[in-house]
């Protein structure tokens, strides 16, 4: 309908995931008000995704979690693109090109395009029945696929694959979850903690087959079996969650600087082009929190970059520090982190006064960086209170003590009541 | 179908319907109530759809379970008796005409 060269050019944003929505809303809450253009690939409203994997598939209505209501955009003149994604850049001309071919100008563009899961290489992986779990289509066909599965095997260790293998249990399937590496969710969780999840999982019934490769899926019509380095294992359903990798070949094609994801400045700005920026999952970026570079997959960071983003585009600049934080509830078991671990820190578990609370909390040179948590959600925003203060909690603060009790007990220095 | 009005920190109010039965959370979000971030979705993990029920139907809407009691301790604005995580609260017609103040921040 418009041909672009009525309205002024203003910020494009590519991708109607939690981050491109995030950048939008901002802008206009902020008082932004120049064209704001976003580009969604999906035929969806913007959703919240984390109720994907979480959620018992069973109402598909249920997972339809729009993030805010159609009427949003339209009342915030934010020209929402639905099933038009960006194919191409031109940063000389400063236009994108969408699927449908039309030309839209930028006076600044959000690279918001997310991730997407790393492909299963086995033979047999395009066999029905074999399903990646991202999107909410995703979700709506695995939730199908569940009614009628009795064994279902879940390839990935990791949250995704752990939060589905619960889904599964649940709805009364048989689940086994194989994992190449030699614990679950080897990365994102410190090994003090891993043993204790899995445990939680075998108690449930799930069968978890750690350093376990998957060589094959079989079957005729559609899977049958799965072959693994332990053995066969038969399956009516197969999900997998082995990662993600970043959507950053839009910025690579057109010359931007990309390395495992957008390169951007404390700012969230390409380091190529100031007149270009990347949130969310497809960005990385400098972090006081962190060792190197980092990019983070979350709902929290998609969330925070958006809107820091959104505010400096209607003037109001920051750098990016939010404390990062993560949540995975995998049936019955809530796991929280917060602050970024790396393998080299000291890590000292503790126990909650109920049973089943845990915490990890994990030192560098003596102060507490990342703390993650089983089953005490208290304790988490304590650890988030507390790690984004300038003041550190030092090793020693914590004998005899929790981070809920120590957060208390400085609030109550602060304001003497 | 009970009627739930926010009091937002600006001053102005949105009133807002929703199917008895519907969690709190669920109907600010799902009508673009600002200020309701509810970043986990509603699972009680994140204390950022954190409200305060006006004074007077406190009792009416109830108080906090033991897991959102604890969590109420650390939320982003000031705890004050009134406080409750939307997320666990749920409508009914009971409820009706329910009034609750969304503070200044959540996370």
């Amino acid at each position: 309908m418009s041909t672009g060269t009525t309205r002024t050019a203003g910020v494009v944003v590519v991708g109607g995931g939690q981050a491109g929505f995030s950048v939008a809303s901002t802008l206009r809450a902020c008082g932004y008000a120049g064209p704001v253009t976003v580009c969604a690939a999906e035929p969806h409203l913007p959703y919240q995704r984390p109720p994907l994997s979480k959620k018992a598939h069973t109402e598909p209505d249920e997972l339809r979690v729009s993030l805010v209501p159609e009427s949003f955009y339209a009342e915030r003149d934010i020209d929402l693109r639905l099933g038009d994604d960006v194919v191409a850049l031109d940063l000389a001309a400063r236009t994108v090109r969408t699927r449908a071919g039309k030309r839209v100008p930028y006076s600044h563009l959000v690279l918001a395009t997310g991730a997407r899961n790393r492909p299963l290489p086995v033979p047999g992986a395009d066999l029905a029945g074999v399903h990646a779990l991202r999107s909410l289509d995703d979700a709506l066909a695995v939730g199908r696929a569940l009614a009628t599965a009795r064994d279902v095997v879940v390839v990935g260790g990791g949250f995704i694959g752990l939060e589905l293998a619960q889904v599964a249990r649940a709805r009364g399937a048989r689940v086994a979850v194989v994992e190449l590496a030699d614990r679950l969710l080897s990365r994102a969780v410190s090994a003090q903690l891993q043993e204790h999840l899995r445990q939680r999982h075998e108690e449930s019934g799930v069968r978890v087959l750690t350093g376990t490769a998957v060589h094959a899926v079989e079957g005729t019509d559609r899977v049958r079996q799965v072959v693994t380095s332990a053995g066969i294992l038969p399956a009516d359903l197969v999900v997998y969650g082995i990662g993600a990798v970043p959507r950053d070949e839009l910025a690579r094609d057109a010359g931007l600087a990309v390395d495992d994801g957008v390169l951007v400045d404390e700012q969230l700005r390409s380091v190529t082009d100031p007149r270009v920026s990347a949130v969310g999952d497809c960005a990385r970026h400098p972090h006081p929190h962190a060792v190197g570079p980092v990019r983070l997959e979350s709902v929290q960071n998609a969330t925070d970059q958006g809107a820091l983003v959104g505010r400096r585009l209607a003037g109001q600049p920051a750098r990016y520090e939010n404390l990062p934080w993560f949540w995975s509830d995998q049936g019955a078991v809530k796991l929280q982190i917060a602050g970024l671990r790396v393998p080299s820190d000291e890590v000292r578990l503790v126990a909650g006064d109920t049973p089943g609370r845990l915490a990890a909390y994990a030192f560098r040179e003596g102060r507490l960086v990342a703390v993650e948590t089983l089953d005490w959600p208290a304790e988490h925003l304590a650890a988030r209170r507390l790690l984004d203060r300038p003041t550190p909690v030092l090793a020693d603060e914590l004998t005899g003590t929790t981070l809920g009790g120590l957060a208390r007990a400085r609030r109550a220095a602060e304001v003497p009541s | 179908m009970p009627t739930v009005i926010f009091q937002l920190p600006d001053g102005t109010e949105r009133k807002v319907t929703a199917a008895s039965g519907t969690v709190l959370m669920q109907a600010a979000v799902s009508n673009g109530v600002q200020g309701i971030v509810a970043e986990c979705g509603g699972n009680a993990s994140c204390a950022t759809c954190h409200v305060y029920v006006d004074a007077a139907q406190s009792e009416l809407a109830g108080g906090p379970n033991d897991v959102e009691d604890e969590m109420l301790d650390f939320t982003a604005a000031e705890r004050r008796p009134t406080s409750r995580l939307s997320c666990q609260v749920q409508l009914s017609d009971a409820l009706d005409g329910l009034v609750v103040h969304v503070p200044e921040e959540q996370v």
